[in-house]
């Protein structure tokens, strides 16, 4: 990390809504324009605050989705009954405004720079966001770490940024697209043995999702001989 | 409802001006010894409450109040900040 | 100036019931610093301790037997919702604390899951505080404190413990959770006492 991004004074800064994207009927990603930008780290986060016109104020912290270098977006996922999803995801619109508090985060962080070592990056629904912003940075870069992404998804129809992610493990857990070779299942043992790096690699891994899904694959990626301090984590909900 | 430290990184950012999420914190109660990023948060109380992910006692609260924020550390026993 | 998102509602309108500072809600927010503990009515019990050392214990059917109350209040959350017209069931504390001896002024409140609040013993009297166990007709759910919780609407709701189980009564003061941690000792909704200092 550069010394002058030490000490970090933070301010919510004014963004309008550049673009909006539907990725699936319940994710949409939004890409802002936030003049002051510093620009981010692969996998960092950015706290959204929303004022409504009675003052009352939300915040919530998004993963960025895009890559270092590109405009700030995140990908949200719509929650049953949430106060701030609905709105990112059905009501907001191009020119509308939020602010934005970031980027923040330094642990679920992927560099390129980083001593050569197999990355294995583990979605589980919208947990995939900030890995596709270490995938699409990995790209952009041209690093030669090997990379490869296991992204578990319930069906389908659900799978955000489908183009990008294509030559990538797909999961389904519930349905999954007709000819399939595997049945709809979680990610287990078996494809872990088949897909990850060995532990013999020293391979890093990040894994993001629902709590219970993290805490799942966290602990198979320690049965398969990963080690602990090797597997970073994120999770919501 | 809860998430993990990640999710607390502007706010910790907030409070420490710099960020935190990959200082290690050891539990008060138990010992467990690990990153920030990884405590369980519960974001949507009154205030950011931090819990430690083996034992669920109080690592840390923060309360944001009108012009400062209020930092309880009481549940940390030692705090590991890389530079 | 701040930023205004267009089309954002947020939680609703003014109206005079509203302390100061606060919105009103239609829903019931649930917010939570720490896991639901699941408490099932049989393992209940509730114990008021006095600062003599004596120990009053209610099980589940003890609460059951006592004559029951139906307030019907406004709630109000130091987050800024409030929520009109809310119905509970409950045992008022002047029924608990009738045959408990004691010249405290404060008590101190737990619950189970390890939450604590504080506040005057006076305010638990003369009919403004209640063991709830029932919302809207039905038992109180885990998310909102069930099986039973405080109930003290005139103060914030952070001192309405959920999962109640007990309560200190004590000659000295001694803040609790959100008490110790920035939030006002008091909380007051009126007066806006939400922090340190207000």
């Amino acid at each position: 990390m550069a010394p002058a991004a030490l000490l970090q004074r933070l301010t919510w800064l004014p963004a309008v809504i550049a673009e909006a994207r539907a990725e699936t009927p319940q994710a949409r990603t939004l890409v802002l324009d936030v003049p002051g930008w510093p620009g981010h780290r692969a996998g960092q986060h950015v706290d959204v605050r929303l004022t409504a016109g009675d003052g009352y104020q939300a915040v919530r912290s998004y993963s960025l989705a895009s890559a270092p270098g590109e405009q700030p977006a995140i990908t949200v996922a719509r929650v049953a009954d949430g106060e701030v999803s609905p709105y990112l995801v059905d009501v907001a619109r191009p020119g509308d405004r939020v602010e934005i508090r970031g980027p923040v985060g330094g642990y679920f962080v992927w560099e390129p720079a980083m001593p050569y070592r197999p990355v294995l990056l583990v979605g589980g629904g919208s947990g995939v966001v900030p890995l596709r912003s270490i995938l699409r940075h990995h790209r952009q870069s041209a690093d030669p770490t090997p990379m490869r992404l296991v992204y578990s998804v319930r069906a389908p129809e659900l799978v955000i940024y489908r183009e990008e992610l294509q030559a990538e493990h797909l999961v389904y857990t519930r349905t999954t697209p007709p000819g399939w070779p595997r049945p709809a299942g979680h990610i287990d043992q078996g494809l872990l043995r088949e897909v990850a790096w060995p532990p013999v690699d020293s391979p890093l891994a990040y894994v993001c999702g629902p709590t219970a899904f993290v805490e799942h694959l966290s602990g198979a990626l320690l049965d398969l001989g990963y080690r602990a301090g090797d597997i970073r984590t994120e999770r919501y909900g | 409802m809860h998430v993990d430290g990640n999710a607390a990184a502007g706010l910790l950012t907030q409070v420490f001006a710099r960020d935190m999420t990959g200082a290690h914190g050891t539990c008060g109660s138990c010992g467990h010894n690990g990153p920030l990023a990884e405590a369980v948060v519960y974001g949507e109380a009154a205030g950011t409450v931090f819990r430690c992910p083996t034992c669920d006692n109080v690592l840390m609260t923060l309360v944001e109040a009108p012009g400062r924020i209020l930092a309880r550390l009481a549940g940390l026993r030692w705090l590991a900040v890389p530079i | 100036m701040s930023v205004i998102s267009q089309g954002f509602q947020g939680r609703g309108r003014r109206d005079d019931r509203l302390p100061p500072g606060q919105y009103e809600t239609h829903d019931f927010p649930v917010l939570s610093a720490g896991p639901t503990p699941y408490i099932s009515v049989d393992e209940w019990q509730f114990t008021i301790d006095t600062e003599d050392g004596a120990r009053h214990t209610w099980s589940w059917q003890d609460l059951m037997a006592l004559p029951k109350s139906t307030p019907h209040v406004d709630i109000h959350c130091v987050t800024r919702w409030s929520k009109f017209d809310t119905d509970w069931e409950g045992v008022s504390l002047d029924v608990l604390l009738e045959d408990v001896e004691s010249a405290a002024e404060y008590a101190l409140v737990s619950s189970y899951g390890g939450y604590t609040t504080n506040l005057p013993l006076e305010d638990l009297l003369d009919g403004k505080a209640w063991i709830a166990y029932a919302f809207d007709g039905r038992p109180l759910a885990p998310e909102h404190g069930g099986p039973a919780r405080l109930l003290v609407p005139h103060l914030y709701f952070w001192k309405s413990a959920k999962w109640v189980r007990g309560i200190r009564l004590l000659d000295q003061d001694e803040p609790g959770f959100w008490e110790t941690a920035g939030y006002h000792n008091y909380g007051d909704p009126w007066h806006e006492q939400r922090y340190w200092g207000d």
